[in-house]
């Protein structure tokens, strides 16, 4: 009566509904990720849970386990495409590491550590982004979004806020507040909200917070991303505040 | 023109959502019609539409930002976008656009100071047989020239209402060249609803799945199959979606069909609905054919009034169906399924998930069929002759016939009517081609061929297509053509996710890089990389199909490329002297000492 599918050999009992990351999750398995939260509603834009599901590439976030179903996840080859996403996502932003609040606590930052990132490789793109700094508690960088939406969906499922949303398309597509002016300080989004504290890199930052932790004491100091994630389901707070 | 009227957007918008019942799902169409109002969609306005759907205006903003046809920033009370499908720079658009741009002291993809006037480029309008094309406010501009942009800019400037410009610059003709199966006899309404109704739904599908018709769209799903696992589902209420965002550059068979055949068109769907005991039908038109909107809409109530839609249709107690039309505002990816029930839902136009698939779970959940234009024509025909006649044209895999957008290098372009299996030098015979150097068959996501290859057939098995054929004559740059193909893939993008949203920037940049005279084999290396990146790792068909054009390029066409590629194995993409061009621009500088050596 138990289905299961093999990640990578290994056999993995799953229930109807779960996904493949659900699947993994549950067993301990690790598949990189960045837009996926197991607090929220799947997403699969990211990209980097792709694993190859009977011969398929698919996005294991999204899809739901099917019994026999025979996953590869953790090759030199899946792994390499997931280094190119990471640094299609550092391209196309403007991160600069050394001078960001986030550092040591971003999975972006964590992301190109674990998938042996050593350089962007591809040309910058240095778009101009907006920051806004009107509301008194919080801090929005766009330099820094990477379009995960885990601050859209928590907003919109967790808060019951719709604080945030996706306006623009390609590659303009843009991180959106709930305000005619456009300004983050002209929407009712608390300090306390769960979008404050979801954003995987730095574009929501919390104000006089930034350096609390110092460099070396910050949650990639401590441990890596995969045992971050791992973790994740354990204790539900992705922030490490 | 209707003078612009700023004061009162609340009681506008109020009274133009309570003419949709304030209902969600009709949001883009009234961010349409407020675009058409005001010429863009003013900030109050987004609030107030929020307000009346209770909507979060994130929402409202996120649908009209996605949109090309919807501008967030005023346009002009003039908004002339430019065509820019390959067959229209082939035609020379790139210098009408510059004469246009300079008689009314332009710059593109900028408003006039006085916000008169404004003018872009645009993705290919479906007007590949009557390039260079436009549209002016929506409306379609043909066969422009250099005498035709001089009179445009005149009646601009005279602020003369776009319904009274001479009806010569908006003709369009459906240049149908060569008939078959689905064209040839005039079709009279009604006979394939009668022959469903005396045959029976069952009996019906039956013959749908003898007819071994596939998809027209491009992807091949076989039709009868669709429709059964829709009909198996369970759900409240079941719809039949015809897409008609005919977006694939150098296709325009669907404007054709609606122009001229809608009646079978429609007469298909209605079959459909019968079979799949759908009780709504939703047209999508894309916003480039608006023009269309009118006349299917006269259609419409005709068949309605005939007994054909509405209420115990043909007689038959029970059998109730009607159609809506929905109108696109510029988006390609909406030709993806499961894209379009997202923007006929109102929302942005973004993949979803699959599964669940739309056969289950489509438009407001619910069990749906999608299908393109030509397949519900299939569909009416099969129903009235049978699928036995039907399979008896083409081939095992690919039955019946395949209606071909014609366009590029050839005396005749058009519409052609081939049953499938016709080879590519039939066709190009056909339709008066010299010297073929290359033939991109199904559009850009499709193949491009090279002329080694023109003993190659179209069907699914061979070159499946949706109907896009565009012909480059020997003597035409490949890579040109490649690099208006790389923009459209970057432009078009929804941007949802990574591989795809960067990965045609990147593959742009790089086909920029060499068009400019600065590639290096190892550009030709990364161009291959981002090719498996996008296929592999991308969402939806957007991103799998968006290198074919450059890898088809690389592989059959080295000589496209070759000779404009340094002899270096790296160049760095950052160019030092187009990096003062802002600088020459500012200070209006242009001499030699401006530049650096």
């Amino acid at each position: 009566m138990n289905k299961a599918i093999t990640i990578d050999g290994k056999t993995l009992p799953f229930e109807d509904g779960q996904t493949i990351m659900d699947a993994a999750l549950t067993a301990g398995v690790y598949i990189p990720r960045l837009c996926h939260n197991p607090e929220l509603k799947p997403h699969g834009s990211c990209k980097l849970c792709v694993v190859n599901a009977n011969g398929r590439n698919v996005t294991s976030c999204t899809m739901p386990a099917s019994d026999g179903m025979v996953v590869t996840n953790n090759t030199p080859e899946l792994n390499e495409d997931r280094k190119a996403l990471v640094q299609m996502l550092f391209v196309e932003g403007n991160h600069i590491c050394p001078a960001c609040e986030a550092s040591g606590n971003c999975q972006l930052q964590a992301a190109g550590y674990y998938l042996r990132m050593e350089s962007p490789h591809f040309t910058h793109f240095y778009p101009p982004r907006r920051v806004d700094a009107s509301h008194p508690d919080i801090f929005l960088d766009l330099n820094r979004c990477i379009l995960c939406e885990l601050c859209v969906r928590a907003s919109r499922d967790i808060d019951k806020k719709n604080v945030f949303g996706i306006s623009g398309r390609g590659i303009d597509s843009h991180l959106v507040v709930n305000s005619e002016s456009g300004r983050l300080g002209d929407t009712n989004m608390a300090v306390t909200d769960k979008a404050a504290h979801i954003c995987p890199t730095g574009a929501i930052l919390i104000k006089r917070k930034g350096y609390t932790i110092p460099i070396g004491k910050r949650t990639f100091d401590q441990k890596t991303l995969s045992e971050f994630h791992l973790g994740q389901v354990k204790q539900p707070e992705p922030d490490g505040e | 023109m209707p003078p612009e009227n700023f004061s009162n957007i609340e009681q506008q918008v109020a009274s133009l959502c309570e003419a949709h019942d304030c209902e969600p799902h009709r949001l883009l169409q009234i961010l349409i019609q407020v675009q058409e109002i005001y010429r863009f969609i003013p900030p109050e306005a987004i609030t107030s539409i929020a307000r009346h759907l209770n909507l979060p205006r994130v929402s409202v903003e996120g649908a009209a930002g996605f949109y090309s046809f919807l501008s967030l920033e005023p346009a002009g009370n003039y908004r002339v976008l430019f065509s820019d499908n390959v067959t229209d720079q082939m035609v020379g658009n790139q210098e009408l656009m510059r004469q246009f741009c300079s008689k009314l002291w332009l710059e593109p993809g900028k408003v006039s100071e006085d916000r008169l006037v404004s003018a872009a480029f645009t993705s290919c309008t479906g007007m590949c047989d009557h390039g260079p094309a436009a549209l002016v406010n929506g409306q379609p501009l043909t066969n422009l020239t250099s005498d035709r942009i001089d009179l445009i800019a005149d009646l601009i400037l005279g602020k003369s209402p776009v319904s009274n410009w001479p009806s010569a610059l908006f003709e369009v003709n459906d240049n149908i060249r060569k008939t078959g199966m689905l064209l040839d006899k005039p079709f009279v309404s009604g006979n394939a609803i009668g022959a469903v109704l005396a045959r029976g739904p069952d009996a019906t599908l039956a013959e749908i799945k003898l007819s071994r018709l596939r998809g027209r769209g491009g992807a091949g799903y076989a039709t009868a199959e669709k429709w059964t696992g829709c009909r198996n589902a369970p759900g409240s209420m079941r719809y039949i979606v015809c897409n008609a965002d005919e977006g694939e550059p150098g296709t325009f068979k669907d404007r054709v069909l609606l122009n001229s055949y809608a009646d079978l068109v429609f007469e298909g769907m209605t079959v459909g609905a019968r079979l799949l005991g759908c009780a709504k039908g939703l047209l999508y038109l894309r916003g480039e054919y608006l023009f269309l909107l009118e006349k299917l809409e006269g259609i419409l109530k005709r068949r309605r009034e005939d007994g054909l839609l509405g209420h115990n249709i043909f007689g038959e107690t029970g059998f109730d169906f009607d159609i809506e039309i929905h109108v696109g505002a510029g988006a390609y990816i909406c030709g993806e399924e499961s894209a379009l029930i997202e923007s006929l839902e109102g929302k942005r136009g973004r993949p979803r998930n699959r599964p669940p698939y739309p056969a289950t779970h489509g438009y407001l959940d619910q069990p749906t069929v999608v299908n393109n234009v030509e397949t519900f024509a299939c569909a009416a025909i099969i129903a009235f002759r049978g699928g036995k006649w039907f399979g008896k044209i083409g081939t095992w895999q690919s039955s019946g016939s395949k209606i071909l957008s014609i366009s590029g290098d050839c005396a005749r372009p058009g519409i052609y009517e081939y049953p499938f299996g016709t080879s590519v030098q039939e066709i190009l015979d056909d339709c008066g081609v010299d010297e073929a150097y290359a033939v991109q068959v199904g559009g850009p996501s499709g193949v491009l061929i090279s002329w080694k290859e023109l003993d190659r057939r179209i069907s699914f098995e061979d070159l499946p297509t949706a109907g896009a054929f565009t012909i480059f004559k020997r003597g035409r740059d490949i890579l040109q053509a490649v690099r208006n193909y790389a923009d459209f893939f970057a432009h078009e993008s929804c941007g949802f996710c990574t591989p795809c949203r960067v990965g045609t920037q990147l593959q742009k940049k790089i086909v920029d890089k060499i068009a400019n005279g600065h590639g290096t084999a190892s550009d030709l290396e990364e161009l291959k990389h981002l090719g498996h990146l996008m296929k592999t790792m991308s969402h939806c068909g957007l991103g799998h199909t968006a290198p074919n054009p450059v890898l088809d390029m690389l592989e059959k066409f080295p000589g496209a490329y070759e000779q404009k590629l340094r002899n270096l194995s790296f160049e760095p993409a950052f160019d030092l002297d187009a990096a003062l061009e802002t600088a020459r621009r500012i200070t209006g500088r242009d001499d030699p000492a401006a530049h650096l050596p």
